[in-house]
């Protein structure tokens, strides 16, 4: 191989290691110690000017028992339990809400396309706190939905959304929207249109070539969105600190806990490096299980 | 609006912190100055202002344990303060460059002097103290006339939450003086680090929470001028700032401050230079500008909270010191109580259960 090329290739890893085997390995190394009163506030701190014996009694100060600790108390467990249940449902109601939004784009004159693709993206030259504080005018007890359904006559009370889980996927829903349109659309506007052609020759109606033709052709943009919403709203601490109530239980309000409250960064660390873990761990056995179906397939 | 979202923008715009010599930054409560003395400032120094804010104690200490905050003034709380004294957080006060720390008023020093000793590192911004707004007239609507406004079981005793749940009730997001004001209320030592007696809230607690609207600390000021909500446990000035914005909205909402009989904690807010600041001398100058009297009671006026500055009373105004709600009286003075940092330990046991009680977990 040429050396050009080697380097060409090594551009990518690089980033990776500089942007997350990196920072990955220092919230690690945090994790395995103790919090301290100081500044930084966690013991030990990596000092190499002691040489090699300074640093391997700084790995003998190291130890997971605040991984242990996550275990002792359920709060942890039922925080990435509620977080995964907000994600995923959020992603599934953001799929409901995008693939339609996603087939018109696709099917839309294509003339109009540039200005639909347009529309999609216009919500991100607003600041996303911007965005989310709008909700709240919406939402609240005498925002404006409120107000329109009582003067519509619809609702006699105001109903309560702002400030509970409702507002939470609302806000999900709204600000991941254009992360599941925008991969859908690619894969639908790239789709071969004689194939549902041949499918209308081969006796399907609309619906059903629609089903058995589009739809699947239309998964790999399904997935990638699907990626796209989860993770982020997994983590997510914005949208349920600003909209959700105080029951919301997410993992990025506990991680904000542990951060600021407690002053306990080891903890802190700790429940990061476990969410990374849930997220990594079902990304790899779906992508090998895609990988195989593949390989089968051919 | 706005307010809220500086502060959390304002971690943004920490990272971007190049300091030159002519800038100082500061750090500082939201609705905590009269904005107008910010221009005074770069007027009569020269330097440039970059002033941020914050909401919580937390957030203001974190940033101090992690170091590189970028500013050269913050204010935390007395108990924050000592607690980050003792990280090695804040350098020590040059006197020489404080010739306005003669004006300081001694009974406020001596009771600083408590977290900071011989106050050494901080000076005295404003203090008050941690109690209930009401909405007067919602609240006597829903209760009757005889109303425990002046009272922790107007918001601690379920009876009464229950029909001022229909109306809106707010609490401070603020652990560490909610919990302190609970325990006074149930009879225990307010300032206990014991678990048990910490633990001991939470029943207290589990009787309300249903009726509690929400959390937060800063929220509360428009939502009580606005008539949204009729009760909000929050800080003196505050609750009396919301009083002063519904007046000027003349929407005939009627807000009152008390600092409950059973006890309310009396808090300090300090002044003190981070040890990592980049423009020490620009800080020195900063304080010493509020601790100018006209500078510190035009503060005080328009923030409506008592300051630590004896030289200033002269040019307060009658609203505010002669209104026991900010300067109270010798009587509520004996029923105010301090509080001391928790060691790490405890804070856990708050924190945990200030999350039970926020989140039912």
């Amino acid at each position: 191989m040429r050396p050009g090329r080697t380097l060409l290739i090594l551009v990518p890893y690089l980033w990776l290691l500089a942007l997350f085997l990196v920072p990955f390995g220092i919230v690690f190394k945090i994790s395995l110690s103790d919090t301290a009163l100081a500044i930084p506030p966690y013991l030990p701190t990596l000092d190499l000017s002691a040489g090699w014996s300074g640093f391997m009694e700084f790995l003998s100060e190291l130890d997971f028992e605040n991984y242990v600790f996550l275990t002792e108390d359920d709060l942890y467990l039922k925080a990435y339990l509620s977080s995964l249940s907000i994600a995923l449902f959020s992603t599934v109601l953001t799929l409901l809400v995008g693939f339609p939004i996603a087939y018109g784009m696709a099917n839309a004159p294509e003339h109009w396309r540039p200005a639909l693709m347009m529309l999609v993206i216009l919500p991100f030259w607003t600041s996303f706190l911007i965005r989310v504080y709008a909700w709240m005018g919406i939402l609240a007890n005498e925002g404006f939905l409120n107000q329109f359904l009582l003067w519509t006559g619809i609702i006699a009370e105001p109903l309560q959304i702002m400030n509970t889980n409702k507002a939470v996927y609302i806000g999900i829903v709204y600000t991941y929207l254009p992360f599941m349109v925008l991969p859908i659309y690619a894969t639908l506007e790239k789709l071969d249109g004689s194939l549902l052609e041949a499918a209308e020759d081969l006796g399907c109606g609309r619906t059903e070539a629609f089903w058995r033709v589009t739809f699947p052709l239309s998964r790999p943009g399904m997935v990638a969105g699907s990626f796209l919403v989860f993770i982020p709203a997994l983590g997510e601490f914005v949208i349920p600190s600003l909209l959700g109530g105080s029951s919301t239980l997410m993992i990025g309000k506990v991680l904000w806990e542990e951060f600021f409250s407690n002053r306990d960064w080891p903890v802190a660390s700790a429940v990061a490096v476990v969410l990374l873990l849930i997220l990594i761990i079902p990304i790899v056995l779906f992508q090998r299980n895609q990988q195989k179906q593949q390989e089968a397939e051919q | 609006m706005k307010r809220n979202i500086a502060i959390l923008t304002l971690s943004v715009s920490a990272l971007a912190c190049a300091a030159a010599a002519d800038e100082v930054r500061v750090y500082n409560w939201s609705d905590y100055i009269d904005e107008d003395l910010l221009e005074k400032f770069e007027t009569e120094t020269g330097l440039e202002l970059i002033y941020d804010v914050f909401d919580s104690n937390e957030v203001l200490e974190t940033k101090m344990l992690a170091g590189g905050s970028g500013y050269d003034v913050v204010v935390p709380s007395a108990t924050f303060l000592q607690r980050q004294i003792t990280a090695g957080a804040f350098q020590k006060l040059d006197m020489e460059k404080l010739p306005n720390h003669a004006n300081m008023w001694e009974v406020v020093a001596s009771r600083t002097e408590q977290y900071d000793p011989e106050n050494a590192y901080s000076i005295n911004y404003m203090w008050g103290t941690t109690g209930i707004g009401v909405n007067v007239g919602k609240v006597r609507e829903v209760l009757g006339e005889d109303a425990p406004i002046d009272s922790w079981s107007l918001v601690f005793d379920p009876a009464n939450m229950e029909k001022l749940a229909e109306c809106g009730v707010y609490f401070l997001d603020a652990p560490t003086e909610v919990i302190p004001a609970a325990l006074g209320y149930l009879g225990h030592d307010p300032d206990s680090h014991d678990p048990d007696v910490i633990q001991s809230a939470e029943g207290l607690f589990l009787g309300v929470r249903p009726y509690i609207t929400k959390f937060h600390s800063s929220e509360y000021i428009n939502a009580l001028a606005n008539g949204d909500i009729c009760v909000a446990v929050g800080w003196s000035g505050d609750v009396l700032q919301a009083r002063d914005r519904a007046d000027e909205a003349d929407n005939g909402v009627e807000i009152a401050y008390h600092a409950p009989k059973e006890g309310a904690q009396m808090w300090f807010d300090q002044m003190a230079i981070p040890v990592d600041a980049p423009n020490p001398d620009g800080a020195h100058a900063f304080l010493n500008f509020i601790m100018d009297p006209e500078n510190m009671a035009a503060a005080s006026n328009y923030v409506y909270y008592a300051n630590g500055n004896l030289a200033s009373q002269e040019f307060l105004v009658e609203d505010v010191s002669g209104d026991p709600a900010i300067y109270p009286d010798a009587a509520t003075l004996e029923n105010l109580f301090t509080t001391t940092p928790y060691p790490a330990k405890v804070q856990r046991v708050v924190t945990r259960l200030w999350t039970a009680i926020k989140s039912g977990v």
